[in-house]
């Protein structure tokens, strides 16, 4: 059908992006021709074909469409819900993959002809594949897909920008591919969980910006007074991580058509930078949006009201201001000045206080609804989140003592600290979000099966507790090992005799990884079926539209 | 009017609360940060330590890139039990001109911050080889694949060129020598290994991989392990000079 031609032409958005991605396309290709390395060549060709797709698939659309989706449709505002769509989808595909990599990366330490002797299957390879695509991927998805449709159902308008959002999803996306394909082929600066070359690093930072000029945008024109609660641990997010990736990441490329880049900071500086960023990945990427999602998902599912609005205040300011500080804790006893040590070991005891007071906040927030744990299972696996966080941010001060920390550090105690804040409360909670999440997009009545969401909410609670037990066990053994004298002074124990003593818990460790693993193919099955089986809500008059 | 009150003008102001926000977050770190920059006692004085030889750079890019430092630490700490196991503690001077700093953060083996001359070269060609040939409890991936893939000798002054940028004090010398050194550092009859020892004191050349040929990853990778805490003499240290 030919498309008549008054009243349409290409919004600034569409021909700005169009003759972006087209000037892209083309500097793509002539850096891949250029490039002094193949991942750096295939990296640009890969944006080259990246770019070439946009054009087309803006242009498609330009076609295609009579006129931009309303604001408002009968009055109500016109979600948008596509991008959250996409989000959610590869929120749930980068977790089977991560939990996936997670495993066969444990199973590497347990047996270790697994790492096949290649360069693209080794441990150290593929271990920052894990994080980042649990992090990154999973994580980050998460946060993105909630954060649009908290966005717009707190503010009660459409999400800000046209092509906007679809850019911030596809382009995460995106770098997502570019670093994991990456650390597969050596492409690495080494900083843990910010490992990614600088030219991701410098998409990245295009795409967030734009991520947070939609979120901003969108509060901006918000219909509601008050901005809620939510929106403040969004913000503080989204606004941190920015200054981390920053402030951890300047470098400077040996060639601009190639890979490797030298860091701009060195030795201790760099030390501190970096963790002064891989702890607040944590504090802002991994506790301050996922509380976001607790502040919305949980009030919502037990239909009360927060619990105390002044302690979210309190809350809010404190964890954002303490957090930031207790970065040198993964840094005692080093080169690093014990001044330095000392006000990273004094935040993080502090933080203990900010992080019960959410915690508490969000479980009294079932009062009166306590009997809906023993008949809604996502509700379960959402208050047994939060329970994850108050045991994990309990856990955290205690290893940030310095005595504490001279055993724990560099043993598989951290690993397992990790894990039951990852787990227990990432994890879960954004299980039990894409729970809620999914039957709300695609317009369903409920989730297919609420006895498929208790086998996933077992499965993995299993596999947590053999993983962190097991993980409790071997670094408490081995720090113990390390420090062992015999009665005539001498070191009890060789290295690689605290690495045999590990084996057994290596196992476990996999077994538990694994049960995690089932729960999340568990999850996947029901949300397929909810989208493709599921009972479709009856759209009552004042019922909401897809925006696709 | 009370706090909460107050506490308004953020939840009714998104530019308010997003300045808020920035201004919170940013005191931890600027506190943290910038006096490791200025304060003299943050890096200790003490001679010895050089910028890496060509050779040893790109051995320490196969440590970065082969992800080294997730399993092993280069970090020794003040404790009894690993200044026994491993040497004297770490100091900052000794990672001054490391970009990016390889300290790490867990020990699934063991510390490599004075790995340098404890082992020959051979058991390092073994090892990195198949680890378990040489000690049948390691859980560590096998490297055979190092040996098979030459260095690029034509980009080695680039990466010294961008290493003096970022703060490494390479000479023009050692900028303009590069690939002569990168080459007479994996051959001990090369014509150039007395230019190079000058060049860079303590540094050692020896066939590291212990084949003919061009110099390859594996000869890089064991002549960085070899000269990793080396370079500070501990006889000469004065440790209450840099008490801090």
């Amino acid at each position: 059908m030919t498309q008549s031609q008054t009243a349409k032409s290409m919004t600034h958005g569409e021909a700005g992006l169009v003759l972006v991605f087209s000037i892209s396309a083309f500097l793509c290709l002539f850096a891949a021709a250029n490039a002094q390395d193949a991942p750096f060549a295939f990296h640009a060709f890969l944006s080259s074909a990246a770019s070439l797709a946009a054009v087309i698939v803006i242009g498609n659309r330009y076609f295609a469409r009579t006129s931009l989706p309303p604001q408002e449709i009968n009055g109500r505002p016109n979600y948008n819900l596509g991008p959250i769509k996409f989000s959610a989808v590869m929120a749930v595909f980068w977790g089977i993959a991560g939990f996936a990599v997670g495993l066969l990366i444990a199973s590497q330490l347990a047996w270790p002809a697994l790492n096949l002797d290649l360069p693209w299957t080794s441990f150290g390879r593929l271990r920052p594949l894990h994080t980042s695509a649990v992090i990154f991927a999973f994580g980050g998805n998460v946060l993105i897909a909630t954060s649009f449709y908290v966005v717009q159902k707190t503010c009660r308008v459409r999400l800000a920008g046209d092509l906007a959002p679809w850019f911030v999803v596809v382009g995460y996306n995106f770098f997502i591919l570019v670093a994991g394909t990456g650390y597969l082929l050596g492409i690495t600066q080494s900083k843990e969980y910010a490992e990614p070359e600088w030219y991701a690093d410098l998409w990245l930072t295009i795409v967030w910006v734009v991520y947070l000029l939609v979120f901003l945008v969108t509060i901006i024109k918000r219909k509601e007074p008050h901005i809620f609660v939510a929106n403040w641990f969004y913000l503080a997010f989204i606004v941190t991580i920015a200054v981390l990736h920053l402030g951890n990441n300047p470098a400077l490329p040996v060639s601009v058509f190639g890979s490797k880049s030298y860091i701009a900071w060195g030795g201790v500086q760099d030390a501190m930078f970096q963790w002064w960023y891989g702890h607040n990945a944590v504090g802002f990427f991994l506790t301050a949006g996922f509380l976001a999602i607790m502040y919305y998902f949980i009030p919502k599912r037990a239909e009360r009201p927060i619990y105390s609005y002044r302690l979210s205040i309190i809350h809010f300011w404190a964890l954002i201001f303490l957090y930031i500080w207790a970065g040198p804790h993964h840094l005692h006893y080093t080169a690093l000045p014990d001044w330095a040590q000392t006000l990273g070991m004094t935040f993080s005891i502090m933080l203990w206080m900010p992080s019960w007071g959410g915690m508490i906040n969000g479980l009294m927030t079932l009062s009166g609804a306590w009997d809906k744990l023993r008949t809604d299972p996502v509700l379960r696996m959402l208050v047994v989140s939060v329970a994850f966080y108050g045991m994990s941010t309990f856990e955290g001060p205690m290893m940030s003592i310095k005595v504490v920390n001279s055993l724990s550090h560099y043993t598989d105690w951290t690993i397992g600290h990790v894990h039951s804040g990852a787990l227990g409360w990432v994890g879960f909670v954004s299980f039990g979000a894409l729970y809620c999440l999914v039957p709300w997009l695609w317009d369903r009545k409920g989730l297919y099966s609420l006895k498929l969401v208790n086998w996933h909410f077992w499965t993995a609670t299993i596999g947590i507790v053999l993983y962190i037990s097991a993980m409790w066990v071997s670094g408490i053994l081995q720090g113990l090992m390390w420090r062992a004298y015999t009665s005539l002074g001498f070191l009890e124990y060789s290295f690689i005799e605290t690495v045999e003593a590990m084996h057994p818990f290596y196992i476990i460790r996999a077994a538990g990884g694994a049960l995690f693993l089932i729960g999340s193919l568990i999850m996947a099955y029901n949300l397929w079926m909810t989208v493709h089986a599921g009972e479709a809500e009856v759209q009552s008059p004042v019922a909401l539209q897809p925006a696709e | 009017m009370s706090f909460w009150t107050r506490h308004q003008i953020f939840e009714k102001n998104s530019i308010v609360l997003v300045a808020g926000i920035l201004v919170v977050i940013a005191i931890g770190g600027l506190v943290e940060i910038t006096p490791l920059f200025y304060l003299k006692s943050t890096i200790e004085k003490v001679d010895g330590v050089r910028p890496y030889t060509p050779l040893e750079l790109a051995g320490r890019n196969v440590y970065v890139r082969e992800g080294c430092y997730l399993c092993h630490s280069q970090m020794v700490r003040p404790l009894r039990d690993e200044v026994e196991r491993y040497g004297h503690y770490s100091l900052a001077a000794e990672s001054m001109y490391d970009h990016p700093f390889q300290w790490g953060s867990k020990r699934t083996g063991p510390d490599l911050a004075r790995v340098g001359g404890k082992y020959s070269d051979e058991w390092h060609v073994t090892h990195l080889n198949n680890p378990r040939a040489i000690v049948p409890q390691s859980v560590m991936p096998g490297y055979a694949f190092l040996s098979q893939t030459e260095i690029d000798e034509a980009g080695v002054a680039a990466h010294l060129r961008t290493n003096r940028t970022v703060g490494v004090p390479y000479t023009d010398d050692q900028v303009a020598n590069a690939v002569a050194d990168l080459k007479a550092q994996a051959d001990p009859d090369n014509a150039g290994v007395d230019a190079f020892t000058k060049r860079y004191p303590k540094a050692v050349a020896r066939n590291f991989d212990g084949k003919s040929g061009a110099p390859t990853e594996m000869d890089a990778l064991v002549a960085y392990l070899q000269m990793l805490g080396t370079l500070v003499d501990f006889k000469l240290y004065n440790e209450k000079a840099n008490l801090r």
